[in-house]
């Protein structure tokens, strides 16, 4: 049939060069559309003698089909340079920072204190509390230190009119404990505590860690043990531990429990000892068949060591600039 | 307690340094706090004479001395010291000579004068804290001769930090004791030869208060001379341990004390008048007393007295009337039993805390009296002369304490302890430490010295054992624990949870004191603390706080003052409450809000945090424990909140907190600029929870409509939700409002409220004519209730 060929080859050049989809469009209209050239051949093939019209039809079919497909395939490829266009235009600066809220964090001393929890929980120790308010038999009496001990000097205590008095460690817990669960016993009691001093080094208030196990022969041997392996979890390190003989009315006998830090500096961290008679005995414990022993960990010493703080004020001064470090 | 080394090897003579010997002292248990050498780097500074002292020509505070330093010429020295006097003997440091301060001494000019080195003072030689001019050395200083030499140079002045029951380690001979017993270096004989009596005199002693003074040993030294000075020896050893030379009698006392741990007391015997008499004051005696205070006491103080009234308080500090002075001849040296039940506690009450106090305090030996008076005897007539009276002790035995027999078991020692120690290793530490020992079948009975009144039952004498064994020497053994599984409650989210809600939040953990300003308290809680302290370390920390807000309030402002903009912070801590008489502690989580919801960044207006946005907060922490429906927040009053944004948060009825904007009025207290938004929940009350039960879940699809009503302003959103979910209540799933809108088209006094339903059945679909159903009813449950029109 005359011009076919060069129909499609107009054809085919036309779409090379529709240049989106719009035009890709027209181009399809203008050859395959109702009134589009190709569909104008088909219906002239009633005017082609009839032996000619199977063949000239197949002839018209065969170049509507190579237009056809050659439109699809141009259509591919500007959809593809289309969503290519799109995407870019979507594209975002990756570096930018990330929208809405940051997060918070634990204040240092919680942090410790939550681990330091976690580590005795994980033993079998409960967690205990206990009054801040307290009074003197708690506080003193029932731990051995009667009225006018001299070691009642060391607490440097903060009274209220009338006896009672601001904890000075948590070892009233102890007695508050077995008085209530009886022993065996076996609990870490952390909280806050104070001391009416406040220097470079001492603040009125900060936290401590009691630790009281209580049952049949349980030893000094037991309390170093657990001291041990307490500031090497703490620490997540090996350490090295001095117990050095001490003095609390409390325990008999006693220890002040010192690390090495730095160039082999001993620093002091805890104290403890194996539960005195008389603390049994007023808390109403057979002191012949159960031995226990106790300690009482300083937490913001424990915390300046293992986070760098070296002023211990920094603790209680809230400025966020140091506590937003620990996340 | 300062100790000097020389003294301690006197005494006992270990073969250890002084490092060593500090690193020893410490696993005695008495810690060291330092170690001080003396007269190191000061070898070449030599003793000279002041021969002439002279105005210096152009300076008022200057002098020019001439000065022999032993070669035989004197030398022009420049002097600044004020106590620089013709004759005096001082330390010369010459030309070459480098202190061990640093300064390097050559010859120069002082504004004109050339001066040939320096007359030196205590501290520039590294001798003390403080001086108030060069050295006075006795006039018998040999001149020319290195001063190191003439004091007995170096030494080391070990700090140690003694605990409170060991009242024996408050003297050398003490600590002695527990080295010799730790190192087996043997102790110097402390028995003192009696200086026998050469006169008759004798001053009356009459023991009527025998519980308050089982023991008093005297003795009266006639005729020393007042002119006398104490040997350098003597004065050296006082001043290393931080006591300063005064006169024979005084030096001697202390120089006993320091030795023996016997503090004594020396009258002038000449001003007593009577029988002296250790007794308890009457209320409201007084007494003028050596530091020339008059003190009232109470009748709780032994004191002595004689016919005059009181002289002194026991062991505490002696009166002014019968003191010693430059002109006494005639002296009554006193060595008393003070026990420790009439001593406890006295010299904080008179807020005079002695040598003597803290000795007697803490315990002295009962049967180190005559031993003290005896020494302080001997070393009296050795530098003052006199004539001594025969030593008089008066006891009443049945008031001194007497030591009992304890019984230290074998089994138990090694069960206490965790370790097995030999028999023989046992009994050579408890002879060591001087305690009599007898071997009984399953242990021994130990009988301690007077002087050990710390040991009183069994666990004492382990302690003894382990202590001079070595606590090194204990293994470490993790015991077998008895320990079953307990349950993990879900009745209540632990703290941790909350701090954990509130951090994921952007909340800042903060600790603030317990203890607030009175003022604050009350601006805040509306009440005035009853929960006073005594003793406050200061006024603005002087009341127990009732609630966390101030604290937090002020660490906002401090934060602002330091260029923050944004705060968030939480704190999860108690809050005190009552009278003294009914206190209770009550466990709060706080939170305040201050600046932009999220941190500045980009596509973020930076709007401020609203109460609403805080609100979220707390529902979202409330939402771990109770269910929505328990919770209303409910319109309140609060002093610290702007009324008007200030909700009291109710859970079924019950209030368990507060939330609202700070008033503007403390607001400008504290500078704070932006709006400060609080809560505060009482955690027991808020955190109380049960396991959660699942409901089933509907299959079918839920169908949503949304209406718009206008009220008035005053109708609460919580009601309007009340009334929506009560019109259907079985069908009504959810009911949401979208948006709340005042302003163009609606009338002044109302708003425009648009709610969202969710409606949805558990059995079947709903339908369409089902939902029409369910909105027909809520709109007409609205217009009655709350006169809402329905808006298009």
């Amino acid at each position: 049939m005359t011009g076919l060929d060069d129909l499609v080859y107009a054809a085919a050049s036309e779409i090379d060069a529709a240049a989106d989809l719009a035009a890709l469009d027209a181009v399809r209209v203008s050859y395959l559309g109702k009134k589009g050239q190709l569909t104008a051949r088909l219906k002239s093939l009633s005017q082609v003698p009839a032996e000619e019209r199977p063949a000239a039809g197949q002839e018209i079919n065969k170049a509507k089909q190579a237009v056809q497909g050659r439109i699809n395939a141009r259509r591919k490829v500007l959809e593809a340079v289309a969503l290519e266009a799109k995407l870019a235009a979507d594209a975002v600066d990756v570096s930018l920072p990330g929208r809405g809220q940051s997060i918070g964090g634990h204040h240092p001393v919680t942090r410790a204190m939550v681990r330091i929890e976690k580590i005795f929980r994980n033993a079998g120790f409960g967690v205990r509390s206990g009054p801040e308010i307290e009074d003197d038999f708690h506080n003193f009496t029932a731990l051995n230190i009667p009225d006018n001990h001299p070691a009642r000097a060391m607490h440097d205590t903060f009274y209220f009119p009338g006896g009672h008095l601001l904890r000075t460690h948590t070892s009233p817990v102890q007695i508050r404990a077995i008085a209530k669960e009886g022993v065996p016993i076996r609990i870490i009691a952390p909280g806050r505590v104070y001391r009416c001093d406040s220097d470079q080094t001492h603040t009125p208030m900060f936290h401590q860690v009691e630790g009281l196990v209580i049952d049949e022969n349980v030893s000094f041997a037991n309390l170093k043990a657990v001291l041990h392996q307490f500031v090497e979890a703490f620490f997540e390190r090996k350490a090295e531990l001095r117990f050095r003989p001490s003095y609390f009315p409390f325990t008999e006998p006693s220890a002040e429990v010192d690390i090495t830090w730095g160039e082999g500096k001993w620093l002091e961290i805890l104290g403890c000892g194996m539960v005195h008679p008389n603390v049994l005995e007023s808390a109403g414990v057979d002191a012949e068949k159960y031995t226990g022993y106790a300690f009482g960990i300083g937490i913001e010493r424990l915390a300046m060591l293992r986070y760098g703080v070296s002023d211990l004020r920094t603790f209680f001064e809230n400025d966020l600039r140091f506590l937003r470090q620990f996340r | 307690m300062k100790i000097a080394e020389s003294w301690l090897r006197e005494w006992v003579n270990p073969n250890l340094d002084t490092e060593a010997l500090g690193h020893q002292l410490t696993m005695l248990g008495h810690e060291v706090d330092g170690i001080e050498i003396e007269g190191v780097g000061i070898e070449d500074v030599v003793i000279a004479e002041v021969v002439e002292v002279e105005r210096h020509p152009d300076a008022d505070r200057l002098t020019v001395c001439k000065v022999a330093d032993g070669s035989g010429d004197t030398v022009d020295v420049v002097c600044g010291a004020p106590n620089v006097k013709k004759g005096m003997k001082s330390p010369l440091a010459k030309p070459g000579v480098k202190l061990p301060n640093g300064l390097k001494l050559r010859k120069a000019k002082i504004r004109g004068v050339v001066s040939n080195g320096m007359l030196c003072s205590a501290v520039e030689l590294g001798l003390g804290d403080e001086s108030d001019g060069i050295i006075d050395l006795p006039e018998d200083a040999p001149v020319g001769s290195s001063l190191v030499d003439y004091l007995s140079l170096p030494d080391a002045v070990i700090d140690l930090d003694l605990t409170p029951n060991r009242g024996d380690c408050f003297c050398v001979l003490g600590i002695a004791r527990d080295v010799s017993a730790l190192t087996g270096a043997s102790l110097a004989n402390s028995s003192v030869d009696p200086v026998p009596a050469t006169i008759k005199d004798t001053h009356p002693v009459e023991l009527v208060e025998p519980a308050g003074c089982p023991r008093f040993a005297g003795r009266i030294i006639r005729g020393i001379d007042p002119q006398a000075k104490s040997p350098v020896w003597m004065t050296e050893r006082l001043r290393r341990v931080g006591l300063r030379a005064i006169s024979p009698v005084v030096d001697v006392t202390n120089y006993v004390m320091l030795e023996y741990g016997q503090p004594l007391h020396a009258y002038d015997s000449a001003r007593l008048q009577g029988p002296i008499r250790p007794r308890l004051a009457k209320s409201g005696e007084k007494v003028t007393l050596l530091d020339e205070k008059e003190v009232e006491l109470n009748d709780a103080t032994m004191i002595i007295a004689d016919d005059s009234g009181p002289i002194g308080i026991a062991g505490i500090m002696g009166g002014l009337s019968t003191a010693v002075s430059d002109h006494t001849t005639d002296v009554f040296f006193e060595a008393a039993f003070w026990p420790q039940d009439f001593m406890a506690g006295r010299a904080r009450a008179y807020g005079m805390h002695t040598d003597a106090s803290l000795r007697f305090e803490r315990g002295v030996d009962p049967d180190g009296q005559a031993r003290a008076v005896e020494r302080a005897t001997g070393l009296l007539l050795e530098i003052a002369g006199g004539a001594a009276g025969p030593l008089v002790v008066d006891s009443a035995k049945q008031h001194l304490p007497l030591r009992k027999k304890i019984r230290l078991r074998k089994a138990r020692l090694a069960r206490l302890l965790g370790l097995e120690i030999d028999d023989q290793k046992v009994q050579t530490i408890l002879e060591g430490l001087e305690l009599g020992v007898k071997t009984v079948k399953d242990g021994w009975d130990v009988t301690p010295p007077s002087h050990r009144f710390d040991l009183e039952i069994e666990a004492d004498l382990i302690e003894e054992v382990a202590r001079i064994h070595g606590y090194d020497s204990v293994p470490e053994i993790t015991e077998s624990v008895r320990a079953p599984l307990t349950s993990v409650t879900e009745t209540r989210i632990e703290l941790e949870r909350v701090a954990e809600t509130l951090i994921a939040r952007d909340y800042q953990e903060v600790v603030t004191y317990s203890f607030i300003d009175s003022d604050a308290n009350t601006a805040f809680t509306g009440v005035e603390s009853e929960l006073i302290l005594s003793n406050p370390i200061s006024s603005d920390m002087s009341v127990m706080r009732a609630s966390l807000w101030p604290g937090m309030v002020a660490a906002a402002a401090a934060n602002m003052a330091r260029q923050q903009d944004r705060v968030r912070i939480f704190e999860a801590s108690k809050s005190f409450h009552g009278s003294m008489e009914a206190h209770t502690e009550v466990v709060r989580v706080a939170g305040l809000v201050t600046g932009p919801v999220v941190p500045e960044q980009w596509g973020d207006k930076g709007e401020d945090a609203d109460f609403f946005h805080v609100k979220a907060d707390v529902e979202a922490v409330l939402s771990l424990a109770a269910d929505a429906n328990e919770i209303k927040f409910v319109p309140a009053r609060h002093a610290a909140l702007q009324s008007g944004q200030a909700a009291e948060i109710k859970r079924s009825g019950e209030v368990i907190g507060v939330l609202g904007r700070l008033h503007p009025a403390l607001a400008k207290q504290y500078d704070l600029r932006r709006p400060v938004y609080l809560f505060e929940l009482d955690a027991s009350r808020a955190l109380a929870t049960h396991a959660p039960i699942a409901a089933s879940i509907s299959r079918f699809p839920a169908i949503r409509r949304d209406i718009a009503v206008i009220v008035d302003n005053a109708v609460s959103a919580d009601d309007l939700v009340a009334a929506v979910a009560s019109s259907a209540p079985e069908l009504i799933k959810d009911v949401r409002i979208f948006d709340i809108y005042t302003g163009a088209g609606i009338e002044a006094g109302r708003k425009s409220v648009a709610i969202g339903l969710i409606l949805q059945e558990t059995s079947r679909t709903l339908t369409d004519d089902d939902a029409d159903v369910v909105m027909a009813a809520t709109i007409s449950k609205l217009q009655d209730k709350f006169a809402a029109d329905l808006r298009d």
